[in-house]
């Protein structure tokens, strides 16, 4: 069976009320929808049952009809009130009162038929087949067939457009963040349950915050693998806003989530194991949320002499065993660790040579001393460096890395060798 | 043996009213530290699912050895979690010793051991790391003396929940009972070839031993 609803104006009230019984649903602007509500019957009954319940969840005075094919059933909401429900075999007669307007057609068509006297679906059904062909063609072949209600075709199902999205405008504005997390759950768990029944995941959420005689708030949640954990999501925003609150109270909600396939990946037997990436990035986020934003990652670091630099990247783990580096040291390093930012030192400086340092971090007197080695570059930027290095063992049996500035020198403390 | 221990259990059952059971240690697995003279010194490694602890001086070659040891395993393909009490971590000197940093994560707690002890926390109940190293070795000691009892004992048991091993890298032992595993490092003297700075000897002692051991190895720059 096929179930037409019909009301003039209210055709995305209709899609919504369609979207509740059947995924495959036909549009048919201005004020039609037909969907296909075969084995519904197993859960609401005779077909009677199931249309007054759809009338009942309508929302709006809707015509009703159902029929075994989707244009009797069209045919019948648009032209009777109410619930119309045509037994299977019956079509012709239940749809031969109907005006032929209803039906469509050309102009031509409509026209010839009108000088002919054809005023209903009845009139046109009972012509004889091979003069409707040899007088209109193709096209009366066809109107005649669905006056008769005998036409059937698939339906042409809508294609919902890929965006998952929610919003709530707010009847009063929120200043509490723990009010806004049950208004975040809401929406989170409609586009996550629209995601789900899509089978997708998503990577990216986003959140615009529209406040209270202040800009708009916005913030985006990158993940590095598609999730569609809406407890994982809404701890994620919960932290985000905690480190940057909305500076108003807030006026309306908009959520929104970038569809994509979720991730699927078979873990070898004998590779070890790594962190879950969607429990991790929670982990993360938390880590973040107490120590800071930029001081969580994986350091990469960057094609330059320059000292100590190097770009905080997402820690994202490749799967799977193996590495990247191809040579391995034999004996182990003798490592540095840095200050950041380097210290400020006095030096007390004999014959060219470091002799005794003094700083808030350490003090002494310098017994060896190597250097120094000059490191220069990037003199076309404006925080050119230009230092000499040195290597220093103190009394106290400490191995440190300073530094001098060319420019202003000043002595630094850079590390320690570890 | 298994007789004396069945009546032991039984007097105690009887005396305290509690059901006992002993529970037996699982066998440990071990990360090979790189350094052959330290696998011998620990019987094979630093042990997983456990907490250790290496203390020591600057440039007694504590960093030299956690950085050869998270090099061993970042290319065994486990992920690694660095946690940085004082920020002092360097990616170049971790990638000249072997570590593919794309397996490690690294927090930088930016001076504060409260927050390291609390990442530790979070990083390690979270499960999935091979290796989690806490690193308070630029903490003060009376900063690191404040970390209460407690929450080694839950650091410990998280551990060995997830088959992680932790270790905690630091001036001297806090944990004390909690680790499985104390190695206290000492710088021996640096090696100086010229005008450079070529290397530290340094030695390295097991504590948790019944007979104190030690081994030296020498670290290069």
């Amino acid at each position: 069976m096929y179930c037409c609803l019909h009301a003039p104006g209210n055709l995305s009230l209709l899609t919504e009320c369609a979207r509740g019984f059947s995924p495959h649903i036909e549009e048919n602007p201005p004020d039609t929808v037909v969907f296909d509500a075969r084995g519904l019957e197993a859960l609401y009954g005779p077909p009677e049952v199931l249309a007054r319940e759809i009338e009942r969840r309508a929302g709006v005075p809707a015509n009703i009809a159902m029929a075994a094919n989707p244009d009797a059933a069209i045919h019948a909401a648009r032209g009777f009130r109410g619930i119309t429900v045509i037994a299977p075999g019956n079509e012709a007669a239940v749809l031969a009162p109907l005006p032929l307007n209803l039906l469509g057609g050309s102009s031509g068509t409509a026209e010839l038929l009108h000088l002919w006297g054809i005023r209903r679906f009845g009139d046109l059904a009972k012509l004889p087949p091979l003069g409707v062909a040899a007088r209109l063609g193709d096209e009366g072949v066809e109107l005649q067939r669905l006056a008769r209600g005998e036409g059937y075709r698939q339906l042409r199902p809508m294609e919902d457009p890929l965006e998952f999205e929610a919003d709530m405008e707010l009847e009063y504005p929120l200043e509490s963040l723990e009010q806004l997390a049950f208004i975040l759950a809401r929406l989170l768990g409609d586009v996550c349950g629209r995601l789900g029944t899509r089978s997708l995941a998503t990577n990216e959420i986003r959140l615009r915050l529209k406040l209270e005689n202040a800009p708009e708030h916005t913030t985006s949640l990158r993940l590095p693998v598609p999730m569609l954990d809406q407890k994982a999501f809404l701890r994620m925003l919960q932290l985000d806003l905690n480190g940057r609150p909305p500076t108003a109270p807030v006026l309306w909600v908009h959520l929104a989530a970038q569809p994509l396939k979720p991730r699927r990946t078979q873990h070898g037997l004998f590779v070890p194991s790594s962190p879950e990436p969607e429990k991790l990035e929670l982990t993360v986020a938390r880590v973040r949320h107490l120590v800071g934003q930029d001081r969580v990652g994986t350091p990469e670091i960057l094609d330059t002499h320059r000292p100590d630099t190097f770009a905080m990247r997402a820690f994202a783990p490749r799967q799977g065993g193996g590495t990247a580096l191809q040579e391995t040291p034999t004996l182990p390093r003798f490592c540095l660790r840095r200050f950041r930012p380097p210290r400020f030192a006095q030096v007390l400086v004999v014959n060219r040579q470091p002799v005794r340092v003094m700083s808030p971090v350490l003090s002494g007197r310098v017994v060896m001393a190597k250097g120094p080695w000059r490191t220069s570059g990037e003199w076309w930027r404006q925080d050119v460096w230009n230092r000499d290095e040195w290597d220093l063992a103190l009394e106290s049996g400490g191995v440190y890395r300073m530094f001098q500035e060319i420019d202003s020198g000043r002595w630094f403390l850079e590390g320690t060798y570890d | 043996m298994g007789a004396a221990i069945l009546q032991l259990r039984s007097e105690i059952q009887a005396r305290f009213d509690i059901p006992l059971e002993i529970r037996k240690r699982q066998e440990t697995r071990q990360f090979s530290t790189g350094i052959p003279a330290i696998d011998k010194l620990t019987d094979g490694g630093i042990p997983r699912g456990t907490l250790t602890e290496i203390c020591g001086t600057e440039s007694s070659g504590r960093t030299a050895l956690m950085f050869t040891l998270l090099g061993e395993a970042t290319r065994g393909g486990e992920c690694c979690a660095w946690i940085d009490a004082a920020g002092a971590f360097d990616p170049q000197s971790a990638c000249d010793a072997g570590v593919d940093l794309e397996r490690v994560l690294w927090v930088n707690c930016g001076g504060n051991a409260e927050h390291a002890l609390k990442s530790t926390d979070l990083l390690i109940q979270a499960g999935g790391f091979g290796l989690v190293v806490m690193d308070l070795a630029d903490t003060p000691d009376k900063e690191a003396r404040r970390v209460p009892l407690s929450s080694w004992f839950r650091l410990r048991h998280a551990a060995e929940r997830t088959d992680a091993a932790l270790v905690v890298l630091e001036r001297q032992i806090n944990a004390r009972s909690c680790s499985a595993l104390q190695i206290e490092m000492r710088r021996k003297r640096p090696v100086w070839m010229g005008k450079l700075l070529r290397g530290l000897a340094a030695e390295a002692e097991s504590r948790k031993h019944y007979r104190s051991r030690t081994a030296e190895f020498l670290a290069v720059v």
